[in-house]
């Protein structure tokens, strides 16, 4: 028996990998043991059945197999599918699902991406009726999408999303679709029966889907604009699964590019419809709807790639330690049998930039969740509040909205203050009661962090599980390695295409991040860094403050510059410069939410008496983590902003020959050349923590073998 | 049986069992390095027998499962976050040492202390349930040192099985030597029986069970008594580990019969 004296070593070292205690703690669920419950629910399904159907070669096949279906109960048997509905229809978690829905996701993409679309599928399936449907619509499907009780009969049903089509494509402009709903028959006071034409493609949980939420427009000068229909497996007409897509990823999930022909009471139509004139009037066009959906549903495939990251980090550890073990020559006792690769440097620094990108994205995605988890109640009380005032949905709501943009910004700038005076503290106040700024604040926030966790966390994401499998080696290629690395980095790839690609995600960036009010937002979050670095000077705040200022400095200089010929810069279709802007952005903003996910270890994790032993070196570690990462993020965003900033000046610039007039050709951009030094002199220190948390990643304590099979 | 039974089901949490246990010397004794960091499950043995409790108390209307468990407060509200989800329960819990370094007979006192303070409990319906063994530490002789000091002198240790037939007789399986059982019969409660394995599956999680035991597990992690277990008594000269068990091979793809000869031969040596 050794004595234990790590305690007394200095700078404390993380003990262990972070358990579900640290992750309540930075998550924001330790109160929540129903969140609690579905999180080992999910887990104990994730790393018992589904990998052992990965394990097995469930994945070998296009077909949706018996393997795979049986999937599916083990999710209804576990609540995981009933999690996400409402208990009035069945469920049992009440309030908003976004966070709790990126929770399961979580758990299910440690393992496996797919096994965690196919849950997520149905929940798709049902996000139409969830935010847009009549009462009627919302009580059939989803208590009909809940499993059983014991000695029920009744079968669950199950559903599938039907956007995406254009074959031989994949992919869909949400403004252009070539399915179509016509009238059928509509005779004299009798509800019009339609006929649907829809051929998807890429569609998920085709292959168990009773019925389908699909988006068509009309082909019929009876029929106004747009909708989305529910189809059923019964209907009278054609309800072809069609073939499987031969994806190359997430193959535990059914991908078919079915094709439906079906008759169904214009009652399908999502969300109900007005007749006027002779003409059927949806009372939500498909674009409305998906808005809707797609508002709430893209922070859980974000949540997904994050998920794998950090689920590669144990098995890395094991790897590089056991590497030359068994080995010719290679004695228990020496340092190559003891810590194997890890007495290399490069293997600790690598796998330490996988693990921040990873804890990163998930503090992104979890705040995003959150966030989205206040916005439906927020979004009705703005609703109650404008039809008050005789305004509902469309032009004079976007109208309405807009005229309000000025106080919500006014809302966020007091809101930052630190000693706001009186007269300050009753304004926001008054602010702060008003549900119509509250939405446009909200609405101004959602709108950056969901594209922004989309597009970064699954982009950067698939780059950095690259980098874990290549950790591996060889055996990072094989459908031996442990933690499925290989299978898990491919699967990202589509977590990146799923519900908007990344382009998707810059266009919607480059707008909403222009907005004065993310602005103003914005700048309080520098200030916030600021004050949070003069408080822990360690975690590399201020080095994302400077950057954060120099990204903020270069926006507005672009918004305003022309290139070389004379053309604006910062345009609607300069995505060369818009979208690196975004891509910038993103970097920022991930690392600002790991920021504050640290600041609440660091708060609350010494109430934890479960934290106690460790918990300084869990901060030590967690601390230097943030710093590193906030140096990358840095880096990146500097990098982007420089070569916009200087890349769309004339070739022939005589400072490229002359440097001794470097300063008097740029002075224009002065301000960037000082930013950018000041961010080049806050990242003092950011290597002496990495070389820290490389010191505790060799110590860190790992199980004896990974808690699923391979 | 019309009344039901009233089983109570000793046990607590130990450390993940595929974590790495490293014994070391704390400041008040001999430890786990880093035990309370680690994840942890509900000792299996223990497990066993709150999943036959559940059992029995479904097959028999009328009956109730408390499971008191002695182990660190916010250990025992993170175990009982998967536990409570299994199957229904209530929890009675101690806030003490679950480390393996703990003398039985303290942690005896302690559970039988807690079992005559449940106020709803009848004694005369008593089935005292626990593991015949520990993942923590072999003594395997705490359900035997409560069941004496609750009077209890029907003691069934290593049992596999149990039926109750329609005039409440207890049937039991106990495992013995020579891979036999012994079957024994009891005419009712009270009585012990220490777990094996039994021979129920692991019941699936379901968060709808978990959320309905979460209504009284709280209040009682709220309510739960801290105890000091006096340092004296038990000394531990020297704690290693059995090293050469701990070797962890991964293979895929081993017929069945194959692993058995290896593993066959390795004990023959």
């Amino acid at each position: 028996m050794v004595k234990d004296d790590s305690s007394k070593q200095l700078p404390a070292r993380l003990r262990t990998l972070p358990g579900d205690d640290v992750r309540q703690i930075m998550w924001r669920f330790a109160d929540r043991f129903d969140y609690q419950m579905v999180v080992q629910s999910a887990r104990a399904v994730a790393r018992g059945p589904v990998a052992r159907a990965v394990a097995k070669g469930a994945r070998n096949s296009h077909e949706w197999t018996e393997d795979k279906a049986a999937l599916l109960h083990e999710f209804d048997a576990a609540g995981i599918t009933s999690a996400a509905v409402d208990p009035e229809y069945g469920g049992y978690i009440e309030g908003p699902k976004n966070f709790v829905l990126g929770l399961l996701a979580y758990e299910l993409a440690w393992v496996d991406a797919g096994a965690g679309t196919s849950s997520m599928a149905n929940t798709l399936a049902l996000a139409p009726i969830h935010e847009r449907g009549t009462p009627e619509q919302k009580q059939t499907y989803m208590s009909r999408s809940v499993p059983p009780l014991p000695g029920d009969s009744r079968k669950i049903w199950r559903g599938a999303f039907a956007l995406t089509e254009s074959i031989p494509y994949v992919g869909v402009d949400t403004g252009v679709l070539s399915g179509r709903v016509r009238v059928a028959e509509w005779n004299d006071s009798e509800e019009p029966l339609l006929h649907v034409d829809k051929r998807g493609r890429f569609i998920t949980n085709m292959g168990s889907a009773n019925f389908v939420t699909a988006a068509v427009d009309s082909g019929d000068p009876r029929i106004k604009g747009s909708c989305m229909v529910i189809l059923e497996e019964t209907d009278p007409g054609t309800f072809d699964r069609g073939i499987p897509t031969r994806k190359l990823a997430h193959q535990l999930s059914s991908t078919r590019d079915p094709i439906f022909s079906l008759q169904v009471p214009a009652s399908r139509i999502i969300g109900g419809y007005t007749v006027k004139d002779g003409v059927i009037i949806p009372n939500y066009s498909h674009a409305d709807v998906i808005e809707a959906v797609f508002t709430r549903t893209r922070a859980t495939p974000a949540i997904m790639t994050s998920a794998k990251l950090l689920s590669a980090v144990e098995p890395v550890i094991r790897y590089h330690r056991r590497r030359f073990r068994g080995a010719a020559g290679i004695n228990e006792g020496t340092p190559r049998f003891d810590m194997g690769l890890q007495q290399k440097e490069d293997a600790l620094h690598r796998l330490l930039d996988v693990w921040a990108a990873g804890e990163a994205g998930a503090s992104l995605g979890f705040e995003t969740a959150r966030l989205l988890d206040t916005y439906d109640a927020i979004e009705k009380a703005k609703a109650a509040v404008l039809a008050q005032q005789g305004i509902a949905g469309g032009r004079a709501e976007l109208k309405a909205l807009r005229a309000r943009e000025k106080d919500a910004t006014e809302y966020v700038a007091l809101a930052a203050r630190r000693t706001p005076s009186p007269e300050e503290s009753a304004r926001l106040a008054m602010l702060d009661a008003d549900p119509v700024v509250k939405f446009i604040v909200t609405e101004s926030l959602s709108s950056v962090l969901i594209p922004a966790a989309k597009l970064w966390n699954t982009g950067h994401g698939v780059n950095m599980m690259r980098e874990a499998v290549s950790m591996m080696g060889g055996y990072g290629i094989t459908e031996d390695c442990p933690g499925f690395l290989g299978l898990k980095w491919i699967d990202g790839q589509l977590e990146a295409t799923y519900e908007g690609p990344e382009v998707v995600q810059r266009r919607q960036l480059s707008v909403t991040m222009s907005r004065p009010i993310f602005l103003r937002q914005f700048q309080a979050w520098i200030a916030h860094l600021n004050a949070i670095s003069r408080e822990h000077p360690a975690m590399g705040a201020g080095t994302l403050a400077s950057a954060m200022e120099l990204w903020f400095w270069s926006r507005e200089y672009l918004s305003t510059a022309k290139d070389a010929y004379g053309r604006d810069l910062y345009s609607n279709q300069r995505h060369g410069v818009t979208y690196p802007l975004a891509d910038a952005l993103a970097w920022l903003v991930a690392t600002y939410h790991l920021v504050l996910d640290v600041l609440e270890l660091k708060r609350k994790g010494p109430e934890n008496p479960a934290l106690a032993e460790g918990i300084e070196g869990l901060v030590s570690f967690y601390t230097d983590l943030t710093h590193i990462h906030a140096a990358t993020a840095a880096g990146e965003a500097t990098r982007i902003c420089a070569e916009l900033v200087f890349g769309y000046r004339a070739e022939s610039d005589p400072a490229l020959e002359v440097l001794a007039s470097t300063v008097d050709v740029f002075k224009d951009v002065a301000p960037f050349n000082a930013l950018r030094t000041k961010v080049d002199a806050s990242l003092a220190g950011s290597k002496l923590a990495k070389d820290r948390a490389a010191e505790s990643l060799s110590h860190v304590m790992i199980p004896e073998v990974l808690d699923y099979p391979v | 049986m019309s009344t039901g039974f009233h089983v109570v089901v000793l046990g607590s949490l130990v450390p993940d069992l595929l974590q790495t246990l490293e014994p070391v010397q704390g400041p008040s004794g001999p430890a786990l390095k880093n035990e309370l960091m680690l994840p942890a499950v509900l000792d299996p043995w223990a497990a066993h027998a709150l999943f036959e409790a559940a059992h029995v108390a479904a097959a028999t209307p009328g009956s109730k499962v408390w499971l008191v468990s002695l182990g660190p407060k916010a250990k025992l509200q993170q175990l009982m976050m998967s536990i409570a989800q299994k199957v229904p329960f209530e929890l009675v819990a101690v806030d003490g040492s679950a480390s393996g370094f703990t003398d039985p007979v303290d942690v005896a006192e302690a559970l039988a202390g807690a079992i005559e303070k449940i106020p709803s409990l009848d004694r005369s319906r008593l089935l005292l349930f626990g593991g015949c063994a520990s993942a923590s530490r072999d003594a395997g002789v705490t359900v035997q040192l409560v069941g004496e000091r609750l009077g209890i002198t029907d003691q069934f240790l290593a049992a596999d099985e149990l039926t109750v037939s329609a005039e409440g007789v207890l049937t039991v399986l106990e495992r013995v030597e020579g891979g036999r059982y012994l079957v024994s019969e009891v005419a009712g409660p009270p009585c012990a029986i220490a777990w094996a394995t039994g021979n129920l599956p692991e019941p699936p999680n379901n968060p709808q069970v978990g959320m309905m035991n979460m209504r009284t597990i709280m209040p009682a992690l709220q309510k739960a008594p801290a105890i000091q277990f006096a340092s004296q008594g038990t000394v531990f000269q020297s704690v290693e580990l059995p090293k050469q068990e701990r070797r962890t091979r991964i293979v895929r793809d081993v017929p069945l019969d194959e692993m058995a000869r290896e593993i066959a031969d390795w004990i023959k040596g």
